[in-house]
């Protein structure tokens, strides 16, 4: 059975009407509205920042790193990037938006705080508070409520089961499963299902309007559906993965202008054991993490000039190999910023050196700028959040940092 | 009578100030279980619902029914050693160790070995439905969320279940510092947390990738398992810790000393210096350096604190009240870590009978499809419709990959998602649409994104359906606690979707 025999099967299995609605009601964005997108990728579990954007003009990481190291040149060499860095072979499948410009990393990138949990790390990074432990909400919540107004459904979405410690808070968010089981029909689709229990859910209260949002991503959802299912490469192999999930994200964000904020999560990155060089157990996290940025990337088309992607990570790893082929939880790290209004095709942060008296704590990559001056300067140029409305979002954050200056165009 | 009649006659509302009986019982069947099955609040009521919780807090003076015996008996995996797993589902390799020689081969074994999985997970979902000792299972998944384990690491997918068995169901009610060590010991967990190769650097045993130290388990077991990551403790003690850790690993070989389900400790690997671990001076000395740091940190105040504040957590409210912690974590010190006496100081406390608590915990999605499971009293063969509503919901068994295991909090899984698929699981059950009454195929091979079962669609309609579900039957089994809202909206709805309303309604979302 062919995809749309399948999905028409299926629709009229669950007696589903398929009814265009809601994106219409919300595609009109008023004018006082930017149309801005930012999306951040989490990689969670502590991608080592050192074998991502390799610093293979640094002798020193060869020392330390005598079965972990990336070459400097060769087949499984890295891509070189200005000389001094290059980016791991695995990541290729991104080299060329390093080459049109709309690639940046910030290397030395990270956290003021000095913890190596990673569950502490994360919470702090997706508070946006590091160290205070209290903040009941995550900076993208804030964010969208900044961005509000009024609040749009649709507006800020996860992709995944379950809502992340960064979007979570007052305002409310949509999620989408991820994989293909997000287009499958369910009895809740049936309208006199829905009919019975929009009564029960009609209140103000959180799982009220949980529902309501719920409803209404379906609704986007099935009529996204609908526009798949008359595309002409319909019966292509639907890519799966993280591709499936970025390809699904680019078709919701360029049909529908509400999607301002989405977030992604990715794990696996904590490569105590086995990590690999040019080829193994990161390297083939990093593949499909590239590819499916690219197709992020071109799924956006015109509207990848108005978005802004960052990929963090709650810490680096040990600049020394363990022993066991891995790294262990280490300090500083890389950040990648991506997008049409990206003053790309440079490393931005100032570098600190691998020099034993250069690392933090005689062990890591030190952290010469904070993760916060980064999301800042995205707020400010790229989102045009004012100056108080980033200290609302990021309360504390450190000033602006000369060496972000650029980094998102005029 | 009508439905309504029957729901309003009862009067019960949920923000009554003392607890009437009825709540009081519920709110027992709600925290120490899974929720009620259809009669449970009489039997509950008829016994005395101090002498239930006392029964609760013994599990082995509590038989398992017939009917369920005989189908764990005949899980013939679950017993198994991890041993024994090994050598009989271990992957296919060639005479150099590679998994490469002959693909097929490789791939048939890894379907053979998901029997295992399968299994495990069955018999968690059984239990967690029919056995009479729900506080046992309660703590059972509550352990296994402290302790995880990532089925999905390299051979932990043969060892997650067995883990389970034997390394947190024994110890559920009983002693924390047994439960630290069963845990440590356990090659499902040396594996997780990398452990197994942690080798003093330079030492005689130290070759290939076991040439150094590895502070991944000895963090997570401060960090997680016992102290906190405010428990004060250093990296200096981070890497203490690892280098006592260091030569525990796996036996893969059935041998003389084959005991203790795999755990093997290494002395060629071992680091036999002297070393300072939270203040603690231990001498160098072998294995035994690592038996007195789980002495110590199950010892030590902050551990009482830890855990008692996770148990306040999962009992009574997601921000618990720092005075019951405390109280929590007296009892724990002053018993030496006697779950049992510390569940008892909870059960007996203000802050759990308070009306406050009840119904304020949004139910995970294991408690939501297990406790609307048991609220239908529908017998269950085949488990793979929950298995897989499980990974719908994104708390599929055995498979949290890390290490902090799944919350039991409200922020962790209410979501918009989330509603949408609870609602849809709860109507496709009520009318009778889940195939829970199929013959469980466990040789079904058929590839799974997931461990521990398939998502099987929930409007599939398929042989082995059981029947709809009553409304007015399930009101009385819930003990007709709903708002005035949800008895409208239940009035309103057809017939046939009432009982899915009501496992649908905010009351049922709680517990």
């Amino acid at each position: 059975m062919d995809r749309r025999t399948f999905l028409k099967k299926t629709a009229l299995a669950a007696g589903l009407v398929l009814v265009p609605m809601g994106r219409s009601g919300y595609a009109a964005l008023n004018a006082a509205t930017n149309n801005k997108r930012l999306v951040v990728v989490f990689l969670r579990g502590a991608v080592d920042g050192l074998n991502v954007v390799v610093p293979h003009g640094d002798a020193r990481y060869y020392e330390a790193r005598p079965t972990l190291a990336i070459p400097a040149s060769g087949a499984d060499g890295v891509f070189d990037l200005d000389g001094h860095f290059g980016l791991h072979p695995a990541l290729v499948g991104i080299v060329p938006q390093w080459q049109d410009g709309t690639l940046a990393f910030v290397h030395a990138c990270g956290s003021p705080d000095p913890t190596r949990s990673h569950f502490d790390a994360q919470d702090y990074m997706e508070s946006g508070t590091p160290g205070v432990k209290n903040t009941v909400d995550g900076w993208m919540n804030r964010l969208l409520a900044e961005l509000s107004a009024p609040h749009r459904p649709m507006q800020a979405l996860s992709l995944g089961p379950t809502l992340p410690r960064i979007l979570r808070g007052r305002m409310t968010v949509a999620n989408l499963p991820l994989g293909r089981a997000a287009a499958r029909p369910m009895p809740l689709d049936r309208p006199p299902v829905t009919a019975a229990f929009n009564r029960l859910y009609n209140g103000n209260d959180v799982l009220s309007r949980a529902y309501r949002e719920g409803q209404t991503t379906r609704r986007e959802l099935f009529t996204d559906l609908q526009h798949d299912m008359a595309m002409a490469d319909n019966g292509a192999p639907t890519a799966v993965g993280f591709a499936g999930d970025t390809k699904r994200l680019a078709q919701l964000m360029t049909q529908d202008s509400s999607v301002q904020l989405a977030f992604l999560a990715l794990g696996g990155w904590d490569t105590h054991v086995n990590q690999g060089a040019a080829q193994g157990q990161l390297a083939n996290h990093l593949k499909p993490l590239a590819d499916g940025l690219a197709v992020l990337a071109k799924g956006l088309g015109p509207t990848f000039s108005d978005t802004v992607i960052l990929v963090i990570s709650e810490f680096g790893r040990t600049v020394r190999e363990n022993g066991n082929a891995g790294t262990d939880h280490g300090h500083g790290n890389v950040m990648w910023v991506m997008g049409g209004a990206v003053q790309g095709r440079k490393v931005y942060g100032e570098w600190p050196g691998l020099a034993e008296e250069s690392l933090y704590q005689q062990r890591d990559l030190a952290v010469t700028t904070d993760f916060r001056s980064v999301i800042g300067a995205v707020m400010m140029r790229h989102l045009r959040l004012d100056a108080r409305q980033v200290e609302r979002v990021l309360p504390g954050m450190p000033t602006a940092n000369p060496g972000l200056t650029g980094i998102i165009r005029a | 009578m009508g439905l309504v009649a029957v729901l309003l006659l009862a009067g019960n509302t949920t923000d009554a100030a003392p607890l009437s009986e009825t709540a009081r019982v519920l709110h027992v069947l709600n925290r120490l279980g899974y929720g009620p099955r259809p009669g449970d609040i009489e039997r509950v009521k008829a016994m005395g619902v101090e002498h239930y919780i006392d029964m609760q807090l013994s599990p082995d003076s509590i038989p398992l029914p017939k009917h369920l015996k005989d189908r764990l008996a005949s899980l013939e995996t679950l017993e198994m050693t991890p041993v024994q797993l090994f050598l009989e589902y271990r992957p296919v390799l060639d005479r150099r160790g590679n998994k490469r020689p002959d693909r097929e081969a490789v791939k048939a074994q890894r379907e053979r070995a998901r029997i295992v999985m399968t299994q495990a997970g069955q018999a968690r979902l059984l239990r967690a439905i029919d056995s009479p000792a729900q506080l046992e299972e309660v703590m059972t998944d509550f352990w296994y969320n402290h302790f995880n384990v990532f089925a999905g690491k390299g051979l932990d997918y043969l060892w997650a279940g067995a883990y389970e068995q034997a390394a947190i169901r024994p110890y559920a009610l009983g002693r924390f510092r047994d439960l630290l060590g069963a845990t440590a010991h356990h090659p499902a967990m040396l594996f997780y947390l990398d452990n197994w190769q942690n080798t003093a650097p330079g030492s005689p045993g130290a070759r290939g990738k076991f040439q150094g130290l590895n502070e991944n388990y000895a963090r997570e077991l401060m960090e997680l398992h016992t102290l906190g990551v405010e428990g004060g403790y250093t990296q200096q003690d981070v890497i203490a810790l690892a280098r006592i850790l260091t030569g525990w690993g796996i036996r893969r070989r059935d041998s003389a000393d084959g005991g203790e389900y795999g755990f093997h400790f290494d002395a060629k690997r071992h680091d036999f210096s002297d070393k300072i671990f939270l203040g603690h001076a231990i001498k160098g000395s072998g294995r035994d350096e690592g038996e007195q740091a789980l002495d110590i940190l199950a010892a030590a105040p902050a551990t009482a604190h830890h855990i008692s504040y996770q148990l306040a957590q999962y009992f009574v409210a997601d921000n618990p009240d720092p005075a019951l912690v405390d109280a929590l974590a007296k009892r724990f010190s002053e018993t030496g870590g006697d779950i049992r006496a510390v569940l008892k100081t909870l059960f007996d406390s203000a802050a759990f009978r308070q009306s406050e608590s009840v119904g304020n915990k949004f139910k995970t999605p294991y408690e939501y499809v297990v406790s609307a499971i048991r609220a239908t009293g529908q017998p269950v063969s085949n488990v793979r419709p929950l298995s897989g509503m499980l990974i719908q919901l994104g708390e599929p068994l055995y498979a949290c990959q890390t290490p902090d295991g799944y919350k039991s909090t409200q922020d962790a899984w209410l979501n918009p998602d989330a509603m949408m698929r609870r609602l849809s699981f709860v109507t496709a059950l009520a009318s009778g649409r889940l195939p829970l009454a199929a013959p469980m195929d466990e040789n079904d091979a058929r590839p799974r994104r997931l461990l521990g079962g398939a998502a099987v669609r929930v409007d599939e309609t398929t042989s082995g359906s059981s029947p709809a579900v009553a409304a007015v039957r399930l009101t009385a089994t819930l003990g007709n606690a709903f708002s005035k809202q949800t008895i409208a909206a239940v009035a309103a709805a057809p017939e046939q979707l009432r009982a899915s309303l009501i496992l649908g309604s905010p009351e049922f979302m709680r517990r």
